[in-house]
């Protein structure tokens, strides 16, 4: 076994916490104190989660718009990500940019894009400068498999293969975007295989399963790192929950949904640790008292705290010189 | 007549199109299976099949160039841009292709697609609440159409499918559930032509799409102090068709131009050069003009509240210019 008892309890409460923060998000968005889009990132949790385990946290990480997982994961605290959900003052985006546009620069997360594969150039671009700066991170970016059938997916990634930079490209397949199955909208349905054409090695994993995710993750980091130009990923997942709020869900049954449920990456994980003997039933119990007392703060923290001055409207549309 | 929501109407003159005329299509993202994401193309992908209703991969570039190519192949396409903040990703098949076709190749080629696509806002953020008309109307070779109630969106659309020109059909996500009288029975609404939405002889407005309801409500509001508006829906951005707005210059000697978009080289900027240049000895004050704050959208709920020109705003300018 290739994981620590701290570890893997870590591992544990980082996927309960962004659960538990997504569902309470949800309630809040059905009393409506969240607005706009609000896609949900319940069942894909294994992935942020395995993936930041394996990162340095200097790596650097770019995001599509389903971000709440990435910056959890990454230790952010959950009441700054709420308050933005919230879209108060005390927000990680300061309110401006809601659910979809989580950045958090000093704990390099560059952002969450919601332009489906507008942000794959951004990385590609963050990594050229991590190259030209002799700096020894790997940039991350994440985005679905719906995102590779869009030009900036190839263009970007094949410049990032030219230029040999530091680029670890993760594809989540969760078998939609929006209602357009996989197959239905891409003539190739194992991902991975699109990186062949730009001679990007990848590999395809499953995404319900943190531990291979983090060792994925951690050797394709690695070999980026090293010099040998960008990897990509696809972990394979299942999104449990609607595109974003108000999906009518015609393009699927609810039998899918439910089958799928039984590989929900947290009862895995869950059935691992007690399995082996690595946690009990009160371990567990304890870690799930805490998330709720985290989240519980956290929604305390954006309902008590103030939505942006007025004068925020405009500050910040050049930089002031 | 019946009462229609704006996009049942919108709805109609597709589904009308499509039994009329085996050439059309309708191709975009979540347009067959999902229904549209506004829920606009509904139901129409069980009538009348993958063939004629197709689903396509999250390529806007790719959706548009097929469509003019297909357009130019003997089709004719109605392709979808889920919003028209996609477009952007869409802009060179548009600009290059779309709308320079038949001109470049000296008349040889028509290019008759239909590309439609709401503008919006609704805590969206700043990337997915833009409304880029103006830089759809600056284009030679494109026409420009922008409805503000159901009557108009069935009609309009009826005639931009049937057109042998690209036509930019840009709905609007808050006018989706707008209703509105709408004939039984079969109708056209021209292209180009404005439309007068309330008589009146003391100041114009000049709107279109969903700023029309704000001017209209607005002007409801003057009318019991005794300020009558006159409200001229452009509902065509390109061609530009000037006369009507001239015409009711004349009279008021005074224009608002009201939009939902940056107003700095906006449609406002249009329109109040051209009154200047060729009514300036009727106007009795500066031609003016309200729109959004020129920053992007913020997605907070009272930042964004501030961004868009209200009722209460429209009262308020039209007041400071009569007195
Ligand atoms: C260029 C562009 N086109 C369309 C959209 C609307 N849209 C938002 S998310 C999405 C589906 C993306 O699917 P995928 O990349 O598989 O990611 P997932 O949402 O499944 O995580 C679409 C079509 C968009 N945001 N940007």
């Amino acid at each position: 076994m290739n994981v620590a008892r701290t570890e893997a309890l870590d591992l544990h409460r980082k996927m309960g916490l962004i659960r538990r923060f997504e569902e309470r998000a949800e309630e809040a968005y059905g009393q409506g104190k969240i607005g706009g889009f609000l896609h949900l990132y319940i069942g894909e949790e294994a992935i942020a989660v395995g993936a930041m385990a394996a990162l340095k946290p200097d790596d650097d990480v770019v995001t599509h718009y389903r971000d709440h997982g990435y910056v959890l994961a990454r230790g952010i605290d959950p009441g700054l990500v709420m308050a933005e959900l919230y879209g108060k003052a005390t927000g990680i985006s300061k309110g401006k940019g809601g659910s979809m546009h989580m950045a958090a620069v000093d704990r390099h997360l560059w952002g969450g894009y919601a332009i489906v594969g507008g942000h794959i150039p951004l990385a590609v671009g963050l990594a050229l400068a991590n190259q030209y700066r002799n700096l020894p991170r790997v940039v991350t970016c994440f985005f679905g498999e719906g995102a590779t059938n869009i030009g900036t997916f190839y263009s970007g990634l094949n410049m990032a293969a030219v230029w040999k930079v530091p680029l670890l490209a993760i594809v989540e397949n969760n078998r939609y975007g929006m209602g357009t199955a996989v197959e239905r909208a891409s003539a190739v349905s194992d991902i991975y295989k699109k990186a062949a054409c730009l001679n990007i090695p990848s590999v395809q994993i499953d995404g319900n399963d943190v531990l291979a995710v983090r060792d994925a993750v951690r050797e394709m980091a690695d070999k980026a790192r090293a010099g040998g130009g960008p990897r990509l990923i696809e972990a394979k997942t299942y999104r449990f929950r609607g595109h974003s709020m108000g999906d009518p869900q015609r393009y699927r049954t609810k039998d899918e949904v439910e089958e799928a449920k039984a590989r929900d990456p947290i009862l895995l994980w869950r059935n691992f640790l007690l399995g082996n003997r690595i946690a009990e039933e009160a371990d567990l119990r304890k870690i799930s008292d805490g998330i709720e007392a985290e989240i519980e703060t956290a929604v305390r923290f954006a309902e008590n705290s103030p939505p942006p001055d007025p004068s925020e409207l405009c500050a910040n549309v050049l930089v002031a010189e | 007549m019946s009462e229609k929501s704006y996009r049942d109407a919108v709805r109609d003159a597709l589904r009308e199109e499509l039994i009329r005329d085996e050439r059309v299509l309708i191709l975009g993202e979540e347009v067959g299976v999902w229904g549209g994401t506004y829920a606009v193309t509904r139901s129409l992908y069980d009538e009348f099949g993958g063939k004629r209703i197709i689903d396509t991969p999250i390529a806007e570039a790719a959706i548009i160039g097929a469509a003019v190519g297909a357009a130019m192949g003997g089709l004719r396409p109605v392709a979808e841009l889920m919003t028209i903040n996609f477009s952007l990703e869409a802009m060179d098949q548009i600009v290059n292709n779309a709308a320079k076709i038949h001109f470049m190749f000296g008349g040889q080629m028509k290019v008759p697609l239909v590309i439609r696509t709401p503008a919006g806002w609704g805590q969206l953020a700043a990337t997915h609440s833009q409304s880029f008309e103006a830089w759809f109307a600056h284009l030679p070779g494109l026409i420009v159409a922008m409805p503000g109630t159901p009557y108009d969106a069935k009609g309009m659309l009826k005639t931009a499918i049937r057109s042998d020109n690209p036509v930019m059909f840009i709905e609007h996500a808050r006018l989706y559930g707008v209703k509105g009288d709408v004939p039984d029975g079969e109708y056209t609404v021209p292209l180009g032509v404005p439309d007068i939405k309330r008589a009146g002889g003391d100041i114009t407005i000049v709107t279109y799409s969903r700023m029309l309801h704000v001017a209209l409500a607005a002007a409801e509001e003057l009318s019991r102090d005794g300020i009558e508006c006159e409200i001229v829906d452009l509902r065509t951005l390109r061609p530009l068709n000037m006369s009507k707005v001239y015409d009711s210059v004349v009279k008021t000697h005074r224009a608002l131009v009201l939009e939902e978009d940056w107003t700095t080289c906006g449609m406002g900027a249009e329109i109040a050069a051209r009154i200047g240049r060729d009514r300036f000895d009727f106007l009795d004050a500066p031609v003016e003009r309200l729109g959004q704050i020129e920053v992007p959208v913020p997605y907070a709920r009272n930042l964004e509240a501030l961004m868009f020109p209200d009722e209460k705003l429209v009262v308020q300018r039209v007041r400071e210019m009569l007195s």
